[in-house]
C-alpha cells in the first residue's frame, strides 16, 4: 500500500480511499495562515483570552482590594505596573479580570444569537412561504428600533446585571443573523445542485444536511464573527451607562465609566480599558475579514 | 420527392414491439399563484422506447423543461398542478409515495442540467458527490463507492480521473464539469436519462464533444434519453426522434432526418428557415414574426395561428388534432395537405 501510494504520489495522483484528506476547511486554514494580519489578530486574541482565563494566576493584586493611599497612581509605579484606579485598585489585575467579564459578555450573546437566529433564518429560507413571512416580519419589528437603543431599552426595563445584559445583547443580535441566514439559504435553495440532489433521489433532510447547511454555515459564521466586536462595544456601552454589570465587578466598559472622572489626573491609566476594548474588537473584526476572504474560494 | 424519402425512412425505423420505457398520456401542468395561472403544458402524450433518443425542441417558455421535470415530479409541490399519466419503467410517477419516488429518482431516471457551475455543489469534491449519490441508493462501503466513482469518471472520459476525484467544481473547466455532472447522473445506472439543455452553456467545440459522449454512453449503456434543447443543430446531432413543442403542446413529431429535411408544421418550417444552418451566404434569414403565446391565457385554438403565414379563420375554431400524414409522423395543423402542396 505504501509503495503504491508513493508511486501514485510520484505520478501526481493520490490513492483513492482518501477523498476527504484535503477538504474545504483545510484549504481555508492554509489560506488563513498565509494572511499576516489574520495571524497577528488571532495571536492577540489568543493572548487576551489566555490572560483572562489565567487572570487569578497572573494578577499581582486582588482586583477588588483597594489601597486608599495609592489612588490613581500613574503607570509604572513600583508594584503597580499599570497604575491604580480611583479606589487604589491595581489596574493590571482589574484589566485581567475585566477581560473575563467583557469577553464573556461579548462572545456568549453572539453564540446564543447564532443558534437562535441561524436556525430561524435557515428555516425561514428553506421552508419559504408563510413561515418565511412570519419569521422575517417578526425580525422586522426588532429592526424598527436602532439596535443600541433597543439594547438600552431592554436592559433598562429588566434592570442591569450580568444575565440581563446577555439577554439584551442576544435579542438585538438575533435579527441581523436571521436576516443573513435567510437570504443565504434562499439563495442556496435556488441553485441547481439542490434540484440535482433531489433528482438523484435525495430526501428533504439529506438536502438540508448535506447541501444546504454546508453551503450556508460558512457565510453565516463569517457574518457572526463580525458581530463579536459590535457585541463587545455595546456591552461596554451598557456598562458605561450603568445598565450593564454592576460595580465593583471588573469590566472594561464599567472601568472606563468610573475612571472617566480621573481622565485629567491620570489620563493614561484611564484610557487603558478603552484601549483593551479597541484592540479586542479591532482584532475580531480584522480576523473576521481575513476569514471571509479565506473562505471565499469557490465560484 | 423529399416526402417519399421521409416515408421510406419511417418504415425502416418502425420500432419493434418492445414495450415503451416511458409513456406519457395527456400530461397537463399548470402553475397556480395568487396573481395568475400559467398553463405550461397542455396535453402532451408520447412514448419512448428503450435505447431511443428523443429530442424535445422548442423556444424558451414552450413548456419543454416543465415536461421534462414532470417526468420526475421535480416541480414545486405547492404551485404546480400536474394532471395526466406518466409511466416510467412501470412506475406511475404521479402517484408514487415520496420514498418510492426517491428510489426511482437516480436509479431509474436521472437528470443532467444546463448550468454545470451551479448544478454541482461547490463545497464537495467531484468524488464525494458521486460516492454520496451511489451510497444513497446502494448499500456499499466507502471504498467500493469510490472505486465506482473512479470508474464513472473514466467512463465519461475525464483525463487523469484519479486526480480529478478530489477536484472541486471550481477547479474544473466547463466541459469537465459537465462530464462530472453526467458521471453523477449515471452513478446508479439509470435506464432513462433526462437532459435539460446540457450543452447550451458550453463553447461550440465543447458542445460537440459532450454530444458525442452522450451518444456514445447512451449506446454503450443502452439508455433511453430525452434531450431538451432549443438548438436545431444539437437536436439533429443527437436525436433519433424529434418533437417540436409550442405553447405547451407537441406540434410536430417524427424521425430526426424526416423532420429536419421535410418539416410539416408551419412552426417547424419557420424554425428551420430561421437557423443559420444550411443557408447560402448573404441570403437573409427569415424570422418568425410575432412573439410566443401568453401562457396565462391560451386560446382554445391553434396557438401558433397568430404568427402563422398560412392561418385561416378555421385555425381559430379549436385546438387542432394531431394529423398523421405519414406513419410515425404527426403534426397539429389542420392545413397540412394544403400547405404541403403550396411549397
Amino acid at each position: 500500500m505504501s509503495a503504491d501510494s508513493v508511486a501514485a504520489a510520484q505520478a501526481g495522483e493520490i490513492p483513492i480511499g482518501q477523498l476527504r484528506s484535503r477538504g474545504y476547511w483545510r484549504s481555508v486554514w492554509v489560506r488563513l495562515r498565509r494572511d499576516k494580519v489574520s495571524v497577528a489578530c488571532a495571536a492577540v486574541l489568543i493572548l487576551i483570552a489566555l490572560s483572562a482565563i489565567f487572570a487569578p494566576l497572573l494578577s499581582p493584586h486582588d482586583p477588588y482590594q483597594g489601597n486608599v493611599v495609592k489612588r490613581l497612581a500613574p503607570i509604572g509605579t513600583a508594584g503597580y505596573l499599570l497604575g491604580t484606579d480611583e479606589l487604589g485598585r491595581d489596574m493590571l489585575s482589574r484589566l485581567l479580570y475585566g477581560g473575563r467579564v467583557s469577553l464573556f459578555i461579548g462572545l456568549f450573546p453572539v453564540f446564543c444569537a447564532l443558534i437562535v437566529g441561524g436556525t430561524a433564518g435557515i428555516a425561514a429560507g428553506f421552508i419559504g412561504g408563510r413561515t418565511n413571512m412570519a419569521i422575517m416580519r417578526l425580525m422586522d419589528v426588532f429592526y424598527a428600533f436602532p439596535s443600541i437603543l433597543l439594547a438600552i431599552a431592554i436592559s433598562g426595563a429588566l434592570g442591569g446585571g450580568f444575565s440581563n445584559v446577555i439577554l439584551a445583547l442576544a435579542l438585538i443580535l438575533v435579527p441581523p443573523i436571521t436576516r443573513v441566514a435567510e437570504s443565504v439559504t434562499t439563495q442556496v435553495r435556488s441553485y441547481d445542485f439542490v434540484e440535482a440532489a433531489r433528482a438523484s433521489g435525495a430526501g428533504t433532510w439529506t438536502i438540508i444536511r448535506v447541501h444546504v447547511l454546508s453551503n450556508v454555515l460558512g457565510p453565516i459564521f463569517i457574518y457572526t464573527t463580525s458581530l463579536i466586536s459590535f457585541s463587545i462595544i455595546v456591552a461596554s456601552g451598557l456598562s458605561f451607562l450603568g445598565l450593564g454589570v454592576t460595580p465593583p465587578t471588573a469590566d472594561w466598559g464599567l472601568m472606563l465609566s468610573t475612571l472617566r472622572q480621573a481622565i485629567w489626573i491620570n489620563p493614561y491609566a484611564a484610557a487603558l480599558p478603552g484601549l483593551m476594548i479597541f484592540v479586542t474588537s479591532l482584532s475580531f473584526n480584522l480576523l473576521s475579514d481575513g476569514l471571509r476572504s479565506a473562505m471565499d474560494v469557490r465560484l | 420527392m423529399a416526402e417519399t424519402m421521409g416515408l421510406v425512412q419511417d418504415v425502416s425505423a418502425t420500432p419493434s414491439r418492445v414495450p415503451p420505457i416511458v409513456q406519457v398520456d395527456d400530461l397537463h401542468v399548470r402553475f397556480v399563484s395568487k396573481d395568475a395561472t400559467v398553463y405550461a403544458v397542455n396535453g402532451v402524450s408520447f412514448t419512448l422506447d428503450p435505447g431511443e433518443v428523443l429530442c424535445i425542441l422548442g423556444e424558451s417558455g414552450s413548456g419543454k423543461s416543465v415536461t421534462l421535470r414532470a417526468l420526475m415530479r421535480l416541480l414545486p409541490r405547492k404551485r404546480a398542478v400536474i394532471n395526466g399519466r406518466v409511466i416510467v419503467d412501470g412506475h406511475d410517477i404521479l402517484s408514487l409515495s415520496t420514498s418510492a419516488l426517491s428510489r426511482v429518482r437516480g436509479e431509474i431516471v436521472s437528470m443532467i442540467f444546463q448550468e454545470p457551475m451551479t448544478a454541482l455543489d461547490p463545497v464537495y469534491s467531484i468524488g464525494e458527490q458521486i460516492t454520496e449519490t451511489v451510497r444513497r441508493h446502494e448499500k456499499i462501503g466507502r471504498a467500493a463507492a469510490e472505486a465506482r466513482a473512479l470508474e464513472l469518471l473514466e467512463l465519461v472520459q475525464i483525463p487523469s480521473a484519479k486526480r480529478r476525484l478530489k477536484a472541486f467544481p471550481h477547479e474544473l473547466s466547463g466541459g469537465l464539469r459537465q462530464r462530472a455532472m453526467i458521471a453523477i447522473a449515471l452513478s446508479c445506472r439509470p435506464r432513462v436519462l433526462l437532459a435539460d439543455e446540457p450543452t447550451t452553456a458550453l463553447d461550440a467545440t465543447v458542445q460537440i464533444q459532450i454530444l458525442l459522449l452522450l451518444r456514445q454512453l447512451q449506446k454503450e449503456l443502452g439508455m433511453s434519453v430525452i434531450f431538451v434543447t432549443h438548438d436545431l443543430g444539437v437536436a439533429g446531432e443527437i436525436a433519433d426522434r424529434i418533437t417540436v413543442m409550442y405553447g405547451g403542446r407537441f406540434v410536430e413529431e417524427g424521425p430526426t432526418t424526416a423532420v429536419m429535411r421535410d418539416p410539416l408544421h408551419p412552426y417547424t418550417r419557420g424554425l428551420l428557415a430561421s437557423t443559420v444552418h444550411g443557408q447560402m451566404h448573404r441570403e437573409r434569414l427569415r424570422t418568425i414574426e410575432g412573439s410566443p403565446p401568453n401562457m396565462e391565457m391560451l386560446p382554445a385554438a391553434c396557438s401558433f395561428a397568430p404568427r402563422c403565414r398560412y392561418a385561416v379563420d378555421r385555425c381559430l375554431e379549436g385546438v387542432p388534432d394531431l394529423h398523421r400524414p405519414f406513419p410515425n409522423r404527426s403534426a397539429r395543423c389542420i392545413r397540412l395537405e394544403e400547405i404541403g402542396s403550396m411549397t
